[in-house]
């Protein structure tokens, strides 16, 4: 169950149309590593989860992930308003107005549409956990690269960096998560077994 | 990322209003002081989840809840529902929820986003 707010998780007021940073900026909406990325990846994790606390912090960080993805849609449909034909065809833009016009489609920098490949649920925390911290870094080196070409356009940059730092925060709080389901295991062997599918029973164990 | 950090972060928005009276706030300084007291709680749920057992922290998510619920039945009352759960903040004939502006309108339009 979700429910909506009318407002976004950090503003965005961007006055000057630029149909390149859009292409560019939508690979954070529907590109490998993009925000739909993380939160599907999240949301379908938790099923397999051992205990209460990594489940709670896949929800929560999954649902922000939801709250960036309508962040990063803003910008692109804020960066796309009021654009001439002159800007579409030379910005590069033209092939994606042909099959959306200016409307918000989930799709990678260079034009690949969204795919569920990108992300992977194993059914095993560690593993998916590891694929988690990847993912945030794996963001956070694309909101890098998103700012070295925004760097000098504050409207840009600003929201940006905001989700750029949440990326090591969520970093952080998997790590925090990883930790927390190792110390579960056979220290001499973490490997031993599944907590997902050999010992499922652990989320509603009296000890837990 | 740690409290301090976070306080740091907000600091870097100069004080327009008077932080602690959302009362006297106008429609985008309420918006904003929602925005600054949903990120304080966004930040420290996740801090939470892995350390439940914080009572510093949970004190401050306690005290950012409290201003948060706070601030949004004020611009219920004032400007209109935020969240379904504001909708009976104010007496009216229409359903407010849908003609409030959408966040990713701009601001010229009368959005205060």
């Amino acid at each position: 169950m979700w429910n909506y707010e009318k407002r976004l998780q950090y503003p965005v007021n961007i006055t000057t149309p630029n149909a390149k940073l859009a292409q560019f900026i939508m690979s954070q909406y529907g590109g490998p590593d993009g925000e739909i990325s993380a939160s599907m990846r999240y949301l379908s994790q938790r099923f397999s989860m051992p205990d209460r606390v990594t489940m709670g912090v896949l929800t929560d960080i999954g649902t922000e992930e939801l709250a960036h993805f309508e962040i990063v849609a803003t910008i692109i449909h804020q960066l796309t308003r009021n654009l001439s034909m002159e800007e579409i065809e030379n910005s590069g833009l033209g092939p994606y107005y042909i099959d959306h016009t200016v409307g918000v489609w989930p799709q990678a920098a260079a034009g690949i549409p969204f795919n569920t490949c990108e992300l992977q649920v194993k059914g095993d925390s560690i593993t998916d956990l590891h694929e988690d911290m990847a993912a945030e870094q794996k963001a956070r080196s694309t909101y890098d690269n998103i700012l070295r070409v925004v760097r000098n356009m504050p409207e840009i940059a600003d929201p940006i960096r905001f989700l750029r730092a949440r990326e090591v925060v969520h970093y952080q709080r998997f790590g925090e998560a990883l930790r927390n389901v190792q110390e579960k295991l056979d220290s001499k062997n973490f490997y031993a077994y599944n907590l997902g599918f050999d010992a499922p029973c652990m989320a509603t164990c009296k000890d837990c | 990322m740690s409290r301090s950090c976070m306080q740091e972060q907000m600091r870097t928005c100069p004080p327009r209003y008077e932080k602690d009276m959302p009362d006297t706030m106008n429609c985008c300084q309420l918006l904003q002081h929602i925005n600054e007291v949903s990120f304080a709680v966004d930040d420290i749920l996740l801090y939470l989840d892995t350390h439940p057992c914080d009572a510093d922290a949970l004190a401050y998510a306690r005290k950012m809840i409290g201003k948060r619920r706070k601030a949004m039945d004020i611009y219920a009352k004032k400007y209109g529902p935020l969240t379904i759960d504001c909708t009976n903040e104010r007496e009216s004939s229409n359903w407010d929820w849908v003609m409030q502006p959408w966040p990713w309108e701009p601001k010229q339009k009368g959005g205060c986003r």
